[in-house]
């Protein structure tokens, strides 16, 4: 057989616009694109001359999945940049709206965007005919993630009440006691994802990956804690840029994150689950044992079932730390600008996002940096696809190029969030 | 005989995703939405495609790339009725803070090499491009109102999104003005209702996301921010926001800029 060629010009149930490109010649996988074509939004050039109160607001609206990543990345950059730090239930109150994103951010992947994959769906409306229960208890515990945003943000989309030192208002007991009745099911539907999730047919694939994610001296990571890799790196958030590279690659003219002196890595689930099972709770580890994870999985398709179980856990936590709610004296404390540069990595539900930013002494913002997770599995993704081709040669292209796909969504690339990592060429029609 | 179900299309430009998002984020409506139309092109939610003209088509982003350009007169050709969800398609969003800066700038500092990226020097709403049939505002857009404008175009009736401002719907909350209680500025009597009225109820100020109201008067709030404190450079931010390249906000802003 001579060449043969796998095009996807518009990749469905992803956030936002990309294409797929692999190209094969004498049985040898030559060529594989995972391209973005996202348009510029300019998010790092005008952050230029902004007030560093603005940030949250203003960084929200790169990505309307995962806005509160924005949101608590931008607020902890800030304050180490005027060397503030949150303490008490205001910390707890980020960890809370944290959850209530990872839940509904995770059943929205696992239920809308990937699982249909598995069952061979076009989508999870038509999913439901035949699986009326699981999508109906999806949207359901989707909702109560929702429901945490909205509570403590004021939406779910682009909350409103999020501010470097805390909050604008902090809730009353009394607004989030009734949360924990509705997590309680949630709790319940969480562990029943993962008992269905891990019942899916999972294709055989694993690699070797590098896998970098947050590591906290106690907790499960969402806000804090050191940038740690399964090979040997341990460093503060502010060393990223003396790690990580983005790397122009004149053949895709995307630019993608490296380590440096080493190669691809990946953030996101697998890598949180890796580096920090024994952080999970009681609740969450049983939950993985029972679907057959061991504390370590190396096979991206499997990331559906390591969402599940953090899914459970941030359901576990949500309820923790509702139980234990003491409003705080302010819902803020006060951060008075001071020149310097400020950097935080925290863990969007899609893997570690990474932002950095120097003000001057009356807080305007003189330079903006912001790596989405997207851009550093970017590299991990086209490896992915060169491999799971070249192993799967034989299977008729139609097959072929839904199990690509698939291979992507495992990643639930978050196009929409494209900043700065790439280089654009608009395809003509 | 079964009546042919209404063909939606839900279409993206240069945006975040939101604003589609909030149709997934119908968790209770969702169900009932897919059952009376026909998801016929839905990229975020459906590998599915069928083939257009389609009954009705969301927009969701702005134009800012030659491509899109081009692409928004066929999306226009394919679509019966055609409305726009959000700032950005109704505004030219958040990404229009370009327009009022040299956009060869603006690629110097984020790309390497900015002669690969192909884009326009301004960010504008899709109806500086083709005939929009209803606007639909909001950064993001509130899905009830999103829910309101389906059925309204399901039963031909008006979509019900009245004009006036947040205050109005502040009023009607109930909450405290943080204006008038707390001297805190607040962009609310400017800004087109919709929301609910969200901020102040979290003791916030407005910030405008849902954009300009119907016949703003935005040199009067200007002068009253002026008066608490607001110097020019804060007053040109505050105008610059999701919904920049509004008329009212364009001229209000650029009436500080020195
Ligand atoms: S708080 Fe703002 S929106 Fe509410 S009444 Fe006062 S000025 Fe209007
Ligand atoms: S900024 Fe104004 S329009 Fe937007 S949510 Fe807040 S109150 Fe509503």
């Amino acid at each position: 057989m001579s060449g043969r060629t796998i095009k996807v010009d518009y990749l469905s149930r992803v956030e936002g616009e990309g294409s797929l490109f692999v190209r094969i010649k004498d049985e040898q996988v030559v060529d594989a694109q995972f391209k973005i074509f996202e348009p510029p939004r300019f998010f790092e050039a005008f952050l230029r001359g902004r007030h560093f109160t603005e940030a949250p607001d203003i960084t929200a609206r790169i990505c309307g999945i995962c806005p509160v990543a924005y949101q608590m990345s931008a607020v902890h950059a800030m304050e180490d940049a005027c060397g503030v730090k949150v303490e008490g239930p205001l910390r707890e109150l980020r960890r809370l709206l944290y959850c209530g994103e990872w839940i509904e951010s995770h059943v929205l992947h696992i239920s809308m965007l990937h699982a249909p994959d598995f069952l061979g769906y076009p989508d999870a409306i038509r999913m439901a005919a035949d699986h009326p229960e699981a999508v109906q208890r999806a949207l359901t515990l989707k909702k109560i993630g929702n429901e945490i945003v909205t509570v403590l943000g004021g939406r779910e989309i682009h909350p409103i009440n999020v501010k470097v030192g805390g909050f604008h208002r902090a809730p009353r007991a009394r607004e989030l006691a009734p949360l924990s009745e509705r997590l309680k099911w949630g709790l319940d539907a969480a562990l029943e994802t993962v008992r269905w999730t891990a019942a899916l047919e999972i294709p055989d694939f694993s690699g070797d990956y590098e896998f970098v994610a947050l590591r906290h001296s106690d907790e499960y990571p969402f806000n804090e804690g050191k940038l740690v890799s399964d090979r040997g790196l341990d460093i503060p958030s502010r060393e990223y840029d003396h790690h990580f590279v983005e790397e122009h690659v004149e053949r895709t003219h995307a630019l993608h994150s490296i380590r440096m002196g080493g190669g691809a890595y990946m953030v996101g689930p697998l890598a949180r689950y890796a580096l920090n099972f024994d952080r999970l709770s009681p609740v969450a580890q049983e939950a993985a044992r029972a679907a057959g994870l061991g504390p370590i999985c190396r096979n991206p398709f499997r990331s559906i079932i390591v969402r599940a179980v953090e899914t459970v856990y941030a359901c576990d936590e949500a309820l923790r730390i509702i139980g234990d709610y003491e409003p705080p004296p302010s819902p803020a404390i006060a951060v008075p600008p001071r020149a310097g540069t400020g950097y935080a990595c925290t863990e969007a539900p899609r893997g570690m996002l990474y932002h950095r930013y120097r003000i001057d002494g009356s807080g305007i913002i003189r330079d903006a940096k912001i790596v989405p997770p997207t851009a550093q599995n970017q590299k991990q993704i086209e490896d992915d696809l060169r491999r799971l081709v070249q192993g799967r040669l034989e299977l008729p292209q139609d097959q072929l190029t839904r199990q690509c796909e698939q291979a992507i969504r495992n990643y639930d690339p978050c196009i929409s969030c494209a900043t700065h990592f790439l280089r654009l060429t608009i395809e003509r029609l | 005989m079964a009546m042919r179900k209404a063909k939606l299309a839900v279409w993206k430009f240069a945006s975040c995703d939101g604003c589609q998002l909030s149709l997934l984020d119908c968790e209770d409506e969702l169900l009932a939405v897919a059952g009376a139309v026909d998801m016929a092109h839905f990229p975020e939610a459906t590998s599915a495609q069928v083939k257009g003209p389609y009954d009705l088509s969301l927009v969701e982003g702005s134009i800012t790339t030659p491509h899109d350009a081009a692409r928004i007169h066929q999306v226009r050709r394919a679509s019966q009725t055609l409305i726009t969800i959000g700032a950005c398609a109704t505004a030219g969003g958040i990404q229009a803070l370009r327009n009022f800066r040299n956009v060869r700038e603006f690629l110097g500092i984020v790309y390497a090499h900015p002669e690969y990226i192909e884009t326009l020097s301004l960010s504008t709403p899709i109806s500086t491009h083709v005939l929009v049939d209803f606007e639909l505002r909001g950064c993001p857009i509130n899905k009830h109102q999103l829910l309101d404008v389906i059925a309204a175009f399901l039963h031909k009736r008006k979509p019900v999104t009245p004009a006036h401002s947040v205050c109005l719907e502040c009023k009607r909350r109930g909450s405290v003005c943080v204006m008038v209680a707390h001297g805190l500025p607040c962009l609310g009597p400017v800004t087109h209702a919709g929301c609910g009225a969200i901020c102040p109820a979290y003791q916030r100020g407005c910030y405008a996301c849902f954009g300009p109201m119907e016949s703003p008067n935005a040199p009067a709030l200007a002068d009253w921010l002026m008066s608490h404190g607001a110097g020019d450079s804060a007053i040109v931010r505050a105008f610059r926001t999701y919904n920049a390249y509004t008329e009212s906000f364009r001229k209000e802003s650029e009436a500080h800029e020195r």
